[in-house]
C-alpha cells in the first residue's frame, strides 16, 4: 500500500501520481499522512481506488472525484467533493461551507455537521449528513438526495429545484420555493437505501424523518414572485 | 482575500512562546495575502504606564528626547514608547509639535502593534516577532483589492486603548458608519473600512457595552463582509457576518484558544491534533476573557 507523507512530499506531486494511476492499477489503497489542512487534496481522481486521509483536509478536498473512495480521518475545509461525478466521500469529522456543491454523482457521508451552504447547486449526488447543516444548504439544488440526520439552519433549500431533502431534526426556516412534502413509500423505500449505504444501521428510522423539496411555483416568471428570485 | 489570525493563551506558561506561534500562523497565511502585515501583541504592562507604538522614521533619539522617564524599544520602523500615565498628554503634544511625521498606531497598557509592508513571514521577522511574550495577540495578512498596497492599510486597526481589530472582507455602509462616529467624537486615521468598523467597537465599549455586546450590535449596524478577530486588555473575541461569507477555523485546547482563515494557519500549534476543532457559526459572538 503506498503510504505518501505530506511532511516531506510535496502535495503536487502527490495529486500526480493519483492522476496517473490507470483504472486497473493494483496500487488501490493509499494512505495519506500528514495532510495539514492543505488544499485540492486527492481531487480530480480517476481510477476506482480508495485514498484514506489521516488528518484535517482544506479546501476542495476530493474535487471533481470520479470512481475513487475518499475517506478523511478529520474535518474537511470548503467544498470537499466539489462537482463529484461519481464514487464515495467519507468524512470522518465536519465539513466546512458547500459541501458537495455542484455533485453530480456519487455519495458524500458527513459523520459530523457541514455548514452553511451544503449541498448548494447539486445536481445528482446523494449527500448524507449524521450531524446538522448550516443555513443556505441545498440552494438551487437540482437533483440528488441531501439527508441530513440532525437540524437544518436557515433558509433550507432555497430555489430548490428537483432535489430532494429528507431532515430528521427541526428546520429552522425553509427558503423560498421549498416546502414540505408528503412522505410517500417510494421515499421511504430510497430514503432506507440512501441511510443503508451510508452505514446507518436500523436504528435510524425512515419514519423520523420528514422530506423537502419544491413548490414548483418559481420555475417561469411570474411578476407576482418577483421579489422571491 | 487576506488571512486572518488570533491566539489566546489560557494557560500562563504559553505566553512566552506566543510571539513565535503567531508568527508561523502569519507565515502560513501568506497565501491568502502576500502585500503586508501586521500584527498587536498583548505583551507585559506595568500599573500606571502607558505603551504608545509609533511609525516612522528616525527613531534614534525620540525618546531620549522627550525626556526622563520615557523608555523607548525600536523595532524596526516602529518605537514603543513606554510613559507614566500622567505624561500622555505632554507626550503626545510633544509628538505633534516636533515629530509630526510619527503616526501613533496604538495606545494602552499592554498592546504593542506592528504593520508593515512586505512579505508576512518577513514582516514578522523584521519587527522580532517570534522573540515577543504575550496573554493573546491577532494578526492579518492582506491581499490589497480596493486600495492601495500602503502601511496605512495594514491591519490591525486600533481606535481606542488596549482594542485593536483585524477584518477579512468588505463594508459597504462604512461611510455613513464613520459620519456618524466622528459625530460622536471617534477619530479615524486612514479611509479604511476596516478602520471604521473598530472605531464602531470602540464607541460602544465606550458607551459601556461588553466585548460581546458591542460585536452584537455591529450585527444590526455593520452592512457587508466580515469576519472579525478582536483584542482588548483582558479579552479576545471573534464575530462572523451572518452569511458567513468569509472563512474561519478555530481550535481549542486548555492551553489556548486559536483563530485562522484556514485550518492550515493553525497545523503548527501544540497539541492541535487534540484540540475541538470548529467552524465558528454565523452571527454568533465567541468570546474569551482572561480572568
Amino acid at each position: 500500500m503506498p503510504v505518501v507523507d505530506l511532511a516531506v512530499t510535496a502535495k503536487r506531486g502527490l495529486n500526480e501520481r493519483l492522476h496517473r494511476l490507470p483504472h486497473d492499477t493494483l496500487e488501490t489503497v493509499w494512505l495519506i499522512e500528514n495532510p495539514q489542512g492543505q488544499h485540492a487534496l486527492a481531487a480530480g481522481l480517476t481510477a476506482p481506488v480508495t485514498v484514506e486521509i489521516a488528518g484535517h483536509a482544506g479546501y476542495y478536498c476530493g474535487g471533481m472525484n470520479q470512481r475513487a473512495t475518499l475517506i478523511v480521518h478529520g474535518n474537511v475545509g470548503v467544498g470537499v467533493g466539489e462537482n463529484m461525478m461519481s464514487g464515495k466521500i467519507h468524512v470522518k469529522g465536519d465539513a466546512s461551507q458547500s459541501a458537495g456543491a455542484t455533485a453530480q454523482g456519487g455519495l458524500l457521508v458527513i459523520e459530523g455537521d457541514a455548514s452553511a451552504r451544503c449541498g448548494i447547486s447539486m445536481k445528482g449526488a446523494d449527500i448524507v449528513v449524521k450531524g446538522s447543516i448550516g443555513p443556505m444548504s441545498a440552494f438551487m439544488a437540482q437533483s440528488g438526495n441531501l439527508v441530513v440526520l440532525g437540524d437544518a439552519g436557515d433558509a433550507l433549500g432555497d430555489s430548490i429545484y428537483e432535489a430532494q431533502i429528507f431532515v430528521r431534526g427541526s428546520v429552522k426556516t425553509l427558503g423560498a420555493d421549498c416546502v414540505e412534502k408528503e412522505m410517500r413509500d417510494e421515499h421511504r423505500r430510497a430514503l432506507r437505501q440512501l441511510l443503508d449505504s451510508a452505514g446507518i444501521d436500523g436504528t435510524v428510522s425512515v419514519d423520523e424523518f420528514r422530506r423537502y423539496g419544491s413548490a414548483r411555483r418559481l420555475y417561469n416568471f411570474h411578476v407576482d414572485n418577483a421579489a422571491s428570485y | 482575500m487576506c488571512g486572518i489570525v488570533g491566539l489566546f493563551a489560557k494557560d500562563p506558561e504559553l505566553e512566552p512562546e506566543l510571539g513565535r506561534l503567531l508568527a508561523s500562523m502569519l507565515g502560513v497565511m501568506s497565501d491568502r495575502g502576500p502585500d503586508s502585515a501586521g500584527f498587536a501583541l498583548y505583551g507585559a504592562g506595568e500599573r500606571g504606564r502607558i505603551k504608545l507604538t509609533l511609525r516612522g522614521r528616525d527613531l534614534d533619539g525620540v525618546a531620549s528626547a522627550l525626556g526622563e522617564g520615557v523608555l523607548g524599544t525600536i523595532r524596526d520602523t516602529h518605537l514603543v514608547l513606554s510613559i507614566a500615565g500622567s505624561d500622555e498628554a505632554r507626550v503626545r503634544t510633544w509628538l505633534a509639535e516636533q515629530r509630526p511625521d510619527l503616526v501613533i498606531i496604538g495606545a494602552g497598557e499592554r498592546i504593542e502593534i506592528f504593520k508593515e509592508v512586505g512579505r508576512p513571514a518577513m514582516v514578522a521577522e523584521r519587527f522580532g516577532l517570534p522573540d515577543m511574550a504575550g496573554t493573546h495577540g491577532i494578526g492579518h495578512t492582506r491581499m490589497a483589492t480596493e486600495s492601495a498596497v500602503t502601511t496605512d492599510g495594514a491591519h490591525p486597526f486600533s481606535t481606542g486603548r488596549d482594542q485593536c481589530l483585524v477584518h477579512n472582507g468588505s463594508l459597504s455602509n462604512h461611510r455613513n458608519l464613520r459620519r456618524m462616529l466622528e459625530r460622536r467624537g471617534i477619530s479615524f486615521a486612514t479611509d479604511n473600512d476596516s478602520e471604521v468598523a473598530a472605531g464602531y467597537l470602540s464607541w460602544r465599549l465606550r458607551e459601556g457595552a461588553s466585548l460581546t455586546e458591542a460585536l452584537e450590535a455591529s450585527l444590526d449596524d455593520l452592512d457587508g463582509f466580515f469576519t472579525f478577530v478582536v483584542g482588548t486588555e483582558s479579552g479576545f473575541a471573534v464575530l462572523r457576518d451572518p452569511i458567513a461569507c468569509k472563512p474561519a477555523v478555530m481550535a481549542e485546547t486548555d492551553r489556548y484558544v486559536a483563530f485562522g482563515s484556514e485550518y492550515r494557519a493553525l497545523v503548527g500549534l501544540p497539541g492541535i491534533a487534540h484540540a475541538r476543532v470548529f467552524e465558528p457559526e454565523p452571527a454568533r459572538v465567541y468570546a474569551w476573557q482572561r480572568a
